[in-house]
């Protein structure tokens, strides 16, 4: 078999890899998108300040320490505790919770029935707050993120692979369980809102506003549990993306790379995530290596997702899965 | 001699029906400086049909939304099975037993058929998320008895050819028939339909007067309506209640209504001097 489509088959697969975790991304913004009609900005620095919370609780940082020591003159840094990763996991999500109950009680609750773009402008606040204040809370140092997840080349793959090809490939093993969590996750929301009752309350309540509160549905209650998932889905996004790359201010940016995956899939679409984010991924990595490289200098992948989305939007402006918008004159 | 309001009586077709279930008392609804509705009081008795008419603009589609909670008025209190109901959210409403339509339908396009109907029953599940993640006892047997509620509901309403169809799909009349059938899921104290023949022909307006009267034949369901096609009103209901520019003009048996001269005035349109 020629060299280079040995390696073309490696990028692919790593491809698919990075395309996984975009798609986590992605998902927290269909969740929210498709229950309340908010294109949620601060996705991104949801599974920021989720990933600086765990750390914290894991590590038994005192949060606001440097206020506190600022304002009372004090030297306290640490509890002087480590919490095992899963408990601190659990209690992140308490926090996720907590937040999602706060946003929708201070800010959402206020905006109903307001235009799209207002609502939009109120998630870029809450986004810069949230940056602050998780800044505040965590401190602005890069952390380390352990929770235990496997890490490094996967000798199995590697070893098959060579034996096969005279060419080991390098897939790293942190990519493989980001996989098999973003498949689960996948499939648990899906049963989630076709099968229970609260799924389809919140199916419901996207739908319209009015018919939901008829049958007895709280609108409130909805949002909070709906901003609840994608403080899940930030929180596994934080993990997955935070132990690759550390817990840093630029984890919040991955919320940019989600938005050409959501043109692409559909804003309204969560199988439309997935297949989005593989497209993006593998487009970006194969093109990388079969044009940008060697014709176009390299540093295509920096781009080619929004050129990728752009073109969709020309051609298929709903997305792969989205709802296609029939105005009728 | 028997006291009507609270144990009621037998109409002339043999139809029961029972005390005072809701009553209205001095409600006024303002918007801003705008009066929609101006001190009315009238009651609904358990197991009738009840009509609100009047002519466009007279306040009777504000007098539904506040049964249903989604309008609070400024005056006025409103009696529910005995006690005075405090101010509440239209889903806590919901959830007491009173099931609306809406004039403009507001059902759930992207979802089916049974799904629709399947949210009426939103009131008669209880268990938590954690016991359907597991599936077992009391989830399986809520699920599989709120199936059979609202296939039930799907039988009696002729509407078993279009189960799987997304409602987005489905002509008006079909689409009045479903938004019944969710409200009908819920098994209410009082079903509340607002303009149910709206925009029909004749002939589904002769199917929905007769899903109406089986309904409340049926089930006993007590049914509130808003109508301002007279003919229709007068024919279904056992007792009317006749509002013009935001007030009470008239209100008893439909014979009673039809001889009530303001009531003519207000339809026919009369000189004012």
């Amino acid at each position: 078999m020629p060299e280079q489509l040995i390696f073309g088959m490696e990028v692919f697969l790593n491809g698919l890899m990075a395309g996984v975790l975009y798609a986590l991304v992605a998902l927290g913004f269909v969740l929210i998108f498709k229950a309340s009609g908010i294109f949620n900005y601060a996705q991104g620095v949801m599974a920021l300040f989720a990933a600086l919370t765990l750390v914290g609780i894991m590590e038994g940082q005192v949060p606001f320490s440097h206020l506190i020591n600022a304002v009372f003159g004090t030297e306290v840094h640490h509890f002087g505790w480590h919490v095992p990763a899963l408990a601190a996991i659990f209690l992140t999500m308490v926090v996720m919770i907590l937040m999602a109950w706060i946003v929708n009680k201070l800010i959402f609750r206020h905006l109903v029935n307001q235009e799209p773009i207002i609502l939009f402008m109120a998630t870029i606040g809450l986004a810069y707050f949230l940056e602050g204040f998780g800044d505040m809370m965590w401190g602005s140092d890069i952390k380390k993120l352990d929770v235990g997840l496997p890490q490094g080349i996967n000798g199995w793959i590697d070893e098959k692979t060579f034996n096969i090809f005279d060419y080991g490939f390098f897939i790293d093993n942190l990519d493989i369980v980001a996989t098999v969590v973003a498949a689960l996750l996948v499939v648990a929301l899906v049963i989630f809102a076709q099968y229970s009752k609260q799924g389809r309350a919140m199916r419901a309540v996207a739908d319209d506003h009015q018919a939901a509160l008829s049958v007895g549905i709280s609108l409130s209650f909805i949002w909070v549990m709906v901003w609840s998932l994608a403080g899940f889905v930030a929180l596994v996004a934080g993990i997955v993306w935070g132990t690759k790359s550390g817990v840093q201010f630029s984890l919040s940016l991955i919320a940019l790379k989600a938005l050409p995956v959501l043109m692409l899939g559909g804003f309204t679409s969560i199988p439309g995530a997935i297949v989005g984010g593989l497209i993006i991924g593998v487009g970006e990595k194969v093109f990388e290596f079969a044009i940008g490289a060697p014709y176009l200098g390299g540093a295509t992948e920096i781009w080619f997702a929004y050129v990728l989305a752009l073109v969709f939007l020309v051609f298929r402006p709903q997305g792969l899965f989205g709802e296609k918008i029939i105005e009728r004159v | 001699m028997k006291d009507v309001n609270t144990e009621g009586y037998t109409t002339e077709d043999g139809r029961k029906i029972g005390g005072v279930v809701m009553e209205m008392k001095n409600i006024t609804l303002r918007f801003g400086g705008v009066a929609a509705i101006t001190d009315i009081s009238f009651d609904i008795r358990e197991g009738e049909i009840r009509a609100i008419i009047g002519p466009n603009g007279a306040g009777k589609s504000s007098m539904l939304n506040v049964i249903s909670g989604f309008y609070v008025p400024q005056e006025g209190e409103v009696w529910y099975k005995g006690s005075r109901r405090p101010p509440m959210k239209p889903f806590e409403v919901a959830r007491q037993g009173i099931a609306r339509t809406f004039q403009n339908i507001a059902l759930f396009e992207g979802m089916t058929v049974l799904d629709n109907v399947m949210t009426g029953r939103i009131r008669q599940m209880n268990a938590g998320l954690l016991s359907q993640a597991i599936w077992k006892g009391k989830a399986e047997k809520e699920e599989t008895e709120n199936r059979a509620a609202v296939e039930r509901v799907i039988d009696f309403l002729e509407i078993q050819h279009i189960r799987k169809t997304p409602v987005g799909r489905l002509p008006y009349g079909l689409k009045k028939r479903v938004e019944l059938a969710r409200a009908l899921a819920a098994e209410p104290s009082i079903l509340l339909l607002d303009e149910p023949m709206a925009g029909m022909n004749v002939e589904e307006k002769e199917d929905m007067s007769r899903f109406i009267l089986d309904v409340n034949d049926e089930f006993g369901t007590t049914i509130a309506l808003i109508e301002h096609d007279m003919g229709v009103v007068m024919d279904l209901s056992d007792r009317v209640v006749v509002m013009d520019y935001g007030k009470k003009i008239g209100d008893g048996s439909p014979d009673e209504v039809r001889n009530n001269q303001a009531v003519i005035d207000a339809y026919l349109g009369v000189a004012h001097d």
